[in-house]
């Protein structure tokens, strides 16, 4: 008896697991369905497409490796990643220095937090293309209210900014900064919230002042933080796309030409579809250790978090 | 002692009111410099604000010049279709991926997880070439099918998950007792639960669609069906640099995202927060 219903009981039991395991198969089908296509098969499809040479005119001619051979020694490519190197070095450190002393400055219980919070906050939600025709104008060297204010306060020979090889960088990075800075803040505030009150109140006691504070506490409590950040701003930097194709188009003379839009030109103004998956190819290897490189740490600080 | 805190507390409000408006001053100056006549803009002093006389004028050249209430209309609609697809889409494959055991769900999961690794410019030539096989090109559907399957879904499974997983089993234990269908419980008791996660994925996928440009700078090229960010450049190509009207453009670009982020605050900061690296 006892066994007999056993038996009717498992049968039950995987029926309705059967069930389930349908239900749980179809509810996530239309997502995979459509990632599959515009994702996974996309992603093989580039790999295939960077092996060809192809206009989309003719029909496709398979290359081998000779698009990836060719990049290294591709002088624009390598302008592209020299280009992108000075604005890693340049935004990583200052995106750092002014998000957290942002963080830290609205950290503490002020009136009007939720204004200046807003208001550091509010670049990094505009579009690009808009804010850059804004920034556009306030570079301009004759008639733009940067140079307006240089000249004010004395400067009489102001830069010429992006119409310069020298200034054209250092002003993008500029207005990058502007533009991201608000957005790593609201992560540094994040990660402000998560440090012990204890350890100041502590310190306090030491009769620590504000500077030995931060040198001592603040600062080695964020390296998380800032060690994602810097990870965001490095790839931020290769990413620079919008910007440049409002502002510059990677004048003068490739001085701000940026790898993603080296690909953008190469394939949708020259149509060489093959040589712009390939170096597309190359840029995905590139961002893919650096986010895996985040992705561990993200991990890393969840678990300790948790 | 007092006098110390009030002279540093001076101090920090100086520092950030200076920040402040180095922040904000490029939003003003772009929208007071689109009332301005042309003989303020070029003649006067660029650090003056306040339009004189006030115009509307760079408004309505714009306005006659291309048809921004397309523009407009298009990005408002495609701003609410994306999202309201990818919010069905990715609460049904999270609710199943929280709730749900099948054989192969964590084999999948970990196929979603490889997607956040892949930078979005990899699969632009390829779709781009999808498009054109399709005959999408130059059609709606070019941007809502392709941007709905982007790694913003998959971002919004993840949170999505998250969320479903911190929900107590009580709320749909009872329903399960009655009979009532996984379908009913996902739709009838899990989605009304969320509110706070759809309305964070909502917030920030508006943002998303609002701002997006590359893609349909590459799929679209009728000036009718461009949506607001297109337009705009395809506007600027066209009046140079005529500042009053650009400002104009730009305007009409960024205001309805400001006044939609000073009413939605909350939701944009912590969307941020969770989504990582889909704010950009």
């Amino acid at each position: 008896m006892i066994s007999s219903s056993k038996v009717f009981h498992n049968r039950r039991k995987s029926k309705l697991e059967a069930q389930e395991a349908l239900t749980g198969w179809l509810f996530i089908l239309p997502a995979i369905i459509g990632l599959s296509i515009f994702i996974y098969g996309a992603v093989i499809y580039s790999l295939g497409i960077s092996f060809t040479e192809w206009d989309l005119l003719t029909p496709a001619i398979w290359i081998g490796f000779s698009n990836y051979s060719k990049i290294f020694t591709d002088q624009t490519f390598l302008q592209c990643l020299y280009n992108t190197i000075f604005f890693v070095i340049v935004m990583v450190p200052f995106g750092i220095i002014f998000s957290m002393a942002m963080a830290i400055a609205l950290n503490y219980p002020i009136k009007g937090l939720s204004f200046f919070r807003a208001a550091f906050y509010m670049p990094s939600i505009t579009s690009t293309i808009a804010i850059g025709m804004v920034w556009l104008w306030i570079l301009n060297p004759d008639q733009g209210i940067l140079n307006a204010i240089l000249r004010g306060i004395g400067i009489t020979n102001p830069p010429r900014w992006l119409e310069s090889v020298v200034w054209a960088k250092p002003a993008l990075a500029i207005m990058r900064l502007w533009q991201v800075s608000g957005y790593y803040m609201i992560m540094y505030l994040a990660g402000l919230q998560s440090i012990p009150t204890e350890l100041y109140e502590a310190a306090d006691m030491d009769g620590a002042g504000f500077w030995q504070k931060t040198r001592y506490i603040t600062i080695p409590m964020l390296s998380n933080t800032t060690f994602f950040v810097m990870i965001m701003l490095i790839i931020e930097s290769f990413n620079i796309f919008e910007a440049i194709y409002v502002m510059t188009e990677g004048s003068p003379g490739g001085s701000t030409n940026t790898l993603l839009y080296y690909i953008y030109t190469e394939a949708f103004q020259s149509y060489r579809m093959g040589y712009a998956a390939s170096l597309a190819w190359v840029l995905f290897m590139i961002l893919f250790v650096l986010t895996m490189i985040q992705f561990m740490i993200r991990r890393k600080s969840e678990q300790e978090n948790a | 002692m007092r006098k110390k805190t009030t002279s540093k507390t001076i101090g920090l409000y100086i520092i950030l009111i200076f920040v402040a408006i180095i922040m904000i001053y490029p939003f003003i100056w772009a929208i007071t410099a689109s009332f301005k006549t042309s003989a303020q803009l070029y003649g006067g002093n660029p650090l003056e604000l306040i339009p004189r006389p006030f115009t509307f004028q760079n408004y309505i050249d714009a306005w006659t010049m291309l048809p921004f209430y397309r523009f407009l209309l298009n990005s408002a609609v495609l701003s609410i279709i994306v999202p309201a697809v990818s919010i069905l889409l990715s609460s049904m494959a999270a609710y199943s991926f929280a709730r749900l055991r099948f054989k192969g769900r964590d084999a999948v999961f970990l196929m979603l997880l490889a997607v956040m690794m892949m930078p979005g410019h990899i699969t632009l030539i390829p779709n781009y070439v999808l498009m054109r096989m399709l005959g999408w090109i130059n059609e709606y559907i070019a941007l809502i099918i392709p941007p709905i399957f982007g790694a913003s879904l998959v971002f919004n499974i993840f949170f999505m998950r998250q969320y479903f997983l911190g929900m107590p089993k009580e709320l749909e234990e009872s329903a399960i007792i009655d009979g009532c269908s996984r379908l009913g419980i996902w739709w009838k008791i899990v989605m009304p639960n969320a509110g706070p996660a759809i309305a964070t994925i909502a917030i920030i996928s508006f943002k998303n669609e609002w701002n997006t440009f590359l893609w349909p700078n590459v799929v679209i090229n009728d000036y009718l069906k461009m949506p607001i960010q297109v337009g705009l450049s395809y506007f600027k190509s066209n009046v140079s640099s005529n500042w009053g009207m650009l400002m104009a453009g730009t305007s009409l670009a960024i205001i309805p995202l400001i006044a939609i982020f000073l009413i939605f605050q909350r939701y944009f900061i912590s969307g941020m927060l969770t989504s990582g690296l889909t704010g950009k």
